[in-house]
């Protein structure tokens, strides 16, 4: 039995019954899709193209096509992967720690943001693969198979290699976590598609399905699954970026070798992660017209954890200025005052301002209420986020211990291009999704509809 | 006609009369097949008297054997089979084996769970379900009584799940 409290704002609004929720939720699958979607499906894939020609090119020559020299030897490359990486935290938070803390405000948005999680992950590992220069080669070496050489081992010892594990682990366990979340709402579609006739879509939802029945055996098995993969995901992915964290600060880089890294790191994922979320599901909201089932309230719940991580982000930010003051290593206080008055002062400056400043607007109740500005501040993040990976990286490299090696970082197309083939990469997959597959997990919203709908629909019964 | 198995199939439309419904029917000695619904009713599987699932110890044991295959595989190839110097640390020390060890846990136990979860329940890409009526994943619950199984007459389990709140009850043979 599950209580409701007056005081809650109701999560699925305009009265909606069970069997609107299948409705509403499967017409977009069934339905042709709108120009709307044709149009931005069409901008993912230009993006796609262009930045595979560009990958393509870099494959073809080397990563030499970079704009990296011998000071700065990891820029955009690493910049980018970790803020996709840090992207993704914010679908595993909301399918797996608001699971285990009983968040039910979780389940309208679960299944768009992990999702995102899967995109943005399968973004993020492009770039140590192409990175690696022969994709094919790069597979082999970094995994502990035997080979020729001895068999020469991989080094356990480096970060980087708990990277391949950890992301690799990350991605896998994402996939069947959103995967095991999608079987029961494939066999509605398979029904649906039975009762109106379609023979073939019915065959292949029910593929897709593994032929689930519903049965109160095969529920009862199916939620233990879904809390233990909530219980293994959490510290998974608590893990992942702490890993990511180590590849920087286990190194003797001053700037890096910091130890709040690890908490620094997790909680900017679930920020950029967040505002990830919010400028989605604003667009996929409107799109398949569902503001019943993401109301202005869950709108506002993202935009308050923003307003929390975004002020741990703040606080990290001050305390590696404090520590570099106070620790008194010469080193480690130049690389923080060039970090602030150096040449890439402004590069700092956008990323004080979009991550520390712009999200403490949340506080003003009208702010985080209003769909416009959530849009607009979501992305201000985003834009802050990659910032703040690219002066961690950056700005800690280009001034070397000796002068006459400093330098700065000048991207080239290329740079550019393999960016813009992650984002061709994560919207085609995106809008792919939010065609053909529920966008809204059906099975969860409908166990809540009672409890948690507007009066309207109890008077129904 | 012998061998073709008869089922009652009793419509449900709100969760709540389902769980009383159940608790009644079985107190009656009917014996219920299964109930299938569209989304998991908290308090059904006690009802309907099922043992708890042993899955969360299966997933226990995969992810033991990824915590030992993990470890035993670095302290043997970094170890004993082809000691590296790196940095002049220890060969063998278990500290930076952790990352890897915990991952490869959690992979085995995850992937371990779902395959058995699968198994158990007889899910497969080319299996079509028996379905009893097919709104079971859009908004009614299902309850199928198997009248082999069952020594109480027809009339008389219809009459009991009518008088037990079921919006429909149909006849269905496989």
């Amino acid at each position: 039995m599950q209580a409701s409290s007056a005081l809650r704002e109701s999560l699925v609004t305009g009265g909606k019954t069970v069997a609107d929720v299948s409705q509403d939720i499967s017409c977009q699958v069934e339905n042709k899709p709108s120009r709307l979607w044709w149009m931005a499906f069409g901008t993912s894939l230009v993006l796609l193209i262009y930045g595979g020609y560009c990958c393509w090119m870099m494959l073809w020559h080397g990563i030499g096509m970079w704009g990296l020299n011998k000071t700065v030897g990891w820029a955009w490359d690493i910049t980018n992967f970790v803020w996709w990486v840090g992207i993704g935290h914010a679908g595993t938070l909301i399918s797996a720690i608001l699971l285990l803390f009983r968040q039910r405000w979780r389940m309208s948005i679960n299944r768009a943001a992990e999702a995102m999680t899967i995109f943005a992950v399968i973004c993020a590992l492009s770039f140590p693969a192409f990175h690696m220069g022969r994709l094919w080669l790069g597979f082999y070496w970094a995994l502990p198979l035997p080979n020729a050489f001895g068999s020469l081992w991989v080094n356990f010892n480096s970060p980087l290699l708990w990277d391949v594990f950890a992301i690799s682990t990350y991605f896998s366990v994402s996939l069947l976590f959103w995967y095991m979340g999608l079987i029961p709402d494939f066999a509605v579609i398979r029904d649906r598609a039975v009762r109106m006739g379609h023979m073939t879509r019915a065959r292949v939802y029910n593929a897709l399905s593994f032929g689930w029945d519903g049965a109160a055996k095969t529920w009862m098995r199916y939620e233990s699954v879904a809390l233990i993969l909530a219980g293994l995901s959490t510290p998974l992915v608590l893990s992942v970026h702490t890993i990511v964290s180590m590849d920087f600060a286990t190194s003797v880089i001053p700037g890096w070798h910091t130890t709040i890294f690890p908490p620094y790191f997790v909680a900017g994922a679930i920020f950029s992660g967040f505002a990830m979320v919010l400028t989605l599901l604003l667009v996929t909201r409107k799109v398949f017209k569902l503001e019943d089932y993401i109301t202005i309230y869950h709108v506002e719940l993202m935009n308050i954890i923003i307003i929390v991580t975004g002020s741990i982000v703040g606080v990290a930010y001050i305390t590696e200025l404090f520590i570099a003051w106070y620790g008194q290593v010469p080193a480690e206080s130049y690389a923080f005052y060039n970090r602030v008055m150096g040449p890439y002062w402004w590069a700092y400056a956008s990323m004080m301002t979009c991550n520390v400043i712009s999200p403490q607007l949340f506080w003003i109740k009208k702010i985080r209420t209003n769909l416009v500005a959530t849009f607009v501040l979501s992305i201000i993040v985003n834009i802050g986020m990659w910032f703040e990976r690219f002066v961690i990286i950056v700005t800690s490299l280009h001034r070397d211990y000796v002068p006459s090696s400093w330098t700065m970082f000048h991207p080239t197309m290329y740079d550019i291009g393999q960016y813009l083939f992650t984002f061709g990469i994560f919207f085609t997959a995106f809008f792919l999704f939010a065609k053909f597959f529920p966008v809204i997990n059906m099975a969860e919203v409908k166990s809540i509809i009672k409890s948690t709908s507007e009066k309207k629909n109890s008077s129904a019964h | 006609m012998a061998s073709k198995e008869n089922y009652l199939v009793g419509i449900f439309d709100d969760e709540d009369v389902l769980l009383h419904a159940v608790e009644n029917i079985r107190d009656k000695g009917v014996k219920i097949k299964e109930v299938y619904s569209p989304f998991p009713v908290h308090g059904l599987d006690e009802a309907l008297g099922y043992r708890r699932t042993r899955l969360p110890i299966a997933a226990f044991l995969f992810g033991m054997t990824g915590t030992i295959t993990a470890l035993s595989t670095q302290i043997w190839m970094l170890g004993f089979d082809w000691p590296m110097i790196i940095g002049g640390k220890n060969f063998f020390s278990i500290p930076p084996f952790i990352p890897v060890t915990f991952e490869f846990t959690v992979l085995l136990s995850a992937f371990g769970m779902a395959g058995t979860f699968l198994v158990v329940s007889d899910m497969k890409p080319y299996k079509w379900p028996r379905m009893y009526d097919n709104r079971s994943t859009d908004d009614k619950h299902v309850m199928a009584i198997d009248l082999g199984a069952n020594k109480i007459s027809k009339e008389e389990i219809r009459q009991i799940l009518k008088s037990n709140g079921a919006s429909e009850v149909n006849e269905k043979s496989f």
